[in-house]
């Protein structure tokens, strides 16, 4: 998977958990802003995401993470 | 429990723990769904003793600092107990703050030795870079090497032939711990703890809630918080509990201890209580309307049987799906920190799972008062703890006042800062900065803080805590109350007028606003005409909050200044 492939996957996870519309997201969203969420619901969504990938993230590589982008960073090494 | 009067300081009772309770678990340490490892009594002290030769090698002894920044861990107890035994003054700072705040107290405090992770190492420059007049830190977990400065080691490398630690005493009146207060900016506020004010707190807690060996306490409030370190540090070894530690605190990874750890205690802030309840109120949404009659039904019935008391095995068995759902062996939470919703206290109570409520500051150890068990008396914080005198001075017409408190668990002072201290203590006493009166049956009630409290143009007194208190369970995710002056201090309303006062809203996701605002403005008409709220503030960012999860109210304010208007504000009418 390349990294666009990458991003548009987390951007259509994320968009399915929260009920949101895809196409209106984009790479560099705050997240958090975007879909209305809050850490503790974002921590859920990691949870979703490690289990498609089967990636572990560490919490602490997630501290500052906010953008769809910024998770690709993180995601991406581990895949 | 070991009784704490034959020793003097906190080094010499754990080490006698840790011998008498030898093939006990000590610690249970779980990462997401697994349980990684776990320790008895005595592995703890065979670990921690030769933490404890390292940090002597590293010449630390009587009176030198040793602090510790880690999450919560088996490593954290094990690195306390060993500079506790070596006579260190140890200091625990909050792992949750950001490396630059962390690097700020370490320069205040000035430590010998600093214990670690790499998770926060990581974040730490100053420290890396050597910047901090450190002699050695010891890094847990670095997946890389460390730098090679003779001041940096890895926290798991101990030789393995290593001489016995020598074991150094101290006396009731010594510096034990050099704890800061979760205060919302300003100055930092190093509290000087002693190990008579642990041991003594230690003695009047748990002669009150004592844990049994084979009880289980699950650790999730930072542990350099007051409650935990004495809950689920040195009352759990004293008494030969388990303390049990998740290193992910997402929720489900946190539902899954506490579901499938045998947890029996664990110490909250009052927004995981509430996340317990709507937790509890959305599984039961799910169900067939006739499990939600039953279910009121057993809470109903269990309510009246435990009135007097509480009736753990009863209540177990009435309210089964509950306990299942939270945790099927939990018997008690102790909550503190900040306000507590009396109903929701009383639900939880109601359930089965009593909650006991605290009071407490840093500078006093851990706790002031703990409500009443028998009978549960949610709308209080309790009756003082043995030992404790408590005083209402400066009381208006209602009987309302600043608390102050004269104890044996009283801290010292303030590190390098006689100016503080002077203002905090006088006479022996310890000024609170809480408001509160106390009832003919000797409870204590806290109505909000001296330094948020507001004053209206007809000289009422207003606290916020209290006007928000009245919104509770509002279908939005926070609500804080304030004067509008305060925010925007205009000069005009250097007194405020009670037409001033406006709840700032962070509104739900698909919420409508209008459900909201019918509902604030129903309730809003029950509050007496000086406290009601004028107006709604929507906002959409994340409250900033302490560590123990209290709204910073002055970031807060600053923050509305800068990024909202006064125009912005709906009014509500009614």
């Amino acid at each position: 998977m390349n990294r666009d492939d990458l991003i548009q996957k987390l951007i259509e996870l994320a968009a399915k958990r929260f009920g949101r519309d895809a196409s209106a997201l984009k790479a560099d969203d705050d997240f958090f802003e975007k879909l209305g969420i809050d850490s503790f619901q974002a921590m859920e969504l990691m949870t979703d995401l490690e289990e498609e990938f089967d990636v572990e993230i560490p919490d602490y590589e997630l501290q500052g993470v906010n953008t769809f982008l910024k998770l690709a960073d993180v995601i991406e090494p581990r895949l | 429990m070991i009784p704490p009067e034959r020793y003097q300081c906190l080094g010499e009772l754990l080490r006698d723990a840790l011998i008498q309770f030898k093939s006990e678990t000590a610690l249970i340490e779980c990462d997401r769904k697994k349980r990684k490892a776990s320790y008895t009594y005595l592995e703890v002290k065979r670990l921690g003793e030769r933490l404890a030769r390292r940090l002597q090698e590293a010449s630390v002894g009587a009176g030198d600092r040793v602090a510790i920044v880690m999450s919560n861990q088996a490593k954290w107890l094990i690195s306390a107990y060993a500079a506790l035994y070596r006579g260190a003054v140890l200091v625990p700072i909050d792992y949750k703050l950001e490396g630059e705040e962390q690097e700020a107290l370490l320069r205040h405090c000035r430590p010998k030795v600093l214990l670690t992770e790499y998770a926060e190492h990581r974040d730490m420059k100053a420290v890396q870079a050597g910047e901090l007049p450190i002699s050695k830190v010891f890094v847990s977990e670095a997946p890389r090497p460390l730098p090679d400065d003779g001041v940096h080691e890895r926290w798991e490398d101990t030789p393995d032939e290593l001489p016995p630690a020598d074991f150094v005493m101290r006396g009731r009146e010594d510096q034990a711990t050099l704890v800061y207060s979760s205060g919302t900016g300003g100055r930092p506020k190093g509290c000087i703890l002693t190990h008579d004010n642990y041991l003594e707190q230690y003695r009047t807690l748990l002669a009150l809630f004592p844990f049994e060996v084979g009880d289980r306490y699950f650790s999730v409030l930072p542990t350099n918080h007051a409650i935990d370190f004495m809950v689920g540090f040195v009352g759990a070894f004293a008494c030969g509990a388990t303390v049990v530690h998740q290193r992910s605190l997402r929720p489900e990874f946190l539902r899954w201890v506490l579901q499938n750890q045998g947890i029996t205690h664990m110490a909250v802030v009052p927004l995981i209580l509430e996340a317990f309840e709507r937790r509890l109120r959305e599984n039961l949404e799910d169900k067939h309307e006739l499990v939600q009659h039953l279910f009121e039904g057993a809470r109903q019935l269990n309510a009246a049987l435990t009135l007097r008391k509480p009736r753990q095995k009863l209540s177990k068995w009435l309210c089964k799906p509950v306990h299942d759902a939270l945790g099927p062996d939990l018997r008690q939470l102790f909550v503190g920190g900040a306000f507590v919703e009396p109903q929701r206290a009383q639900l939880f109570y109601d359930l089965g799972i009593p909650v006991v409520i605290g009071y407490g500051l840093t500078e006093a150890c851990t706790v002031l008062t703990v409500n009443d068990l028998k009978p549960f008396r949610p709308d209080t914080v309790g009756r003082p703890l043995e030992g404790v005198e408590l005083e209402i001075r400066d009381a208006d017409a209602s009987g309302i006042g600043e608390v102050w408190a004269k104890s044996r668990t009283v801290f010292a002072g303030y590190l390098d800062d006689p100016e503080q201290t002077a203002e905090v203590l006088q006479d022996g006493w310890l000024r609170t900065g809480d408001l509160g009166w106390i009832d003919p049956s000797g409870h204590l009630h806290l109505v909000g803080r001296t330094k948020n409290m507001i004053v209206t143009a007809g000289g009422k007194n207003i606290y916020p805590e209290d006007i928000e208190s009245a919104f509770e369970g509002l279908a939005c995710e926070e609500l804080a109350v304030f004067a509008s002056g305060y925010v925007w201090r205009e000069p005009a309303s250097a007194r405020l007028t009670d037409e001033a006062l406006f709840a700032v809203i962070r509104p739900k996701e698909g919420e409508p606003a209008e459900t909201l605002l019918e509902e604030l403005r129903r309730r809003n008409h029950k509050l007496p005409d000086f406290k009601r709220i004028a107006g709604v503030l929507p906002w959409s960012e994340e409250f900033p909050r302490t560590a123990s999860m209290k709204v910073k109210r002055g970031v807060l304010a600053e923050q509305l200044r800068e990024r909202a208007r006064r125009e912005d504000i709906r009014r509500v009418s009614g």
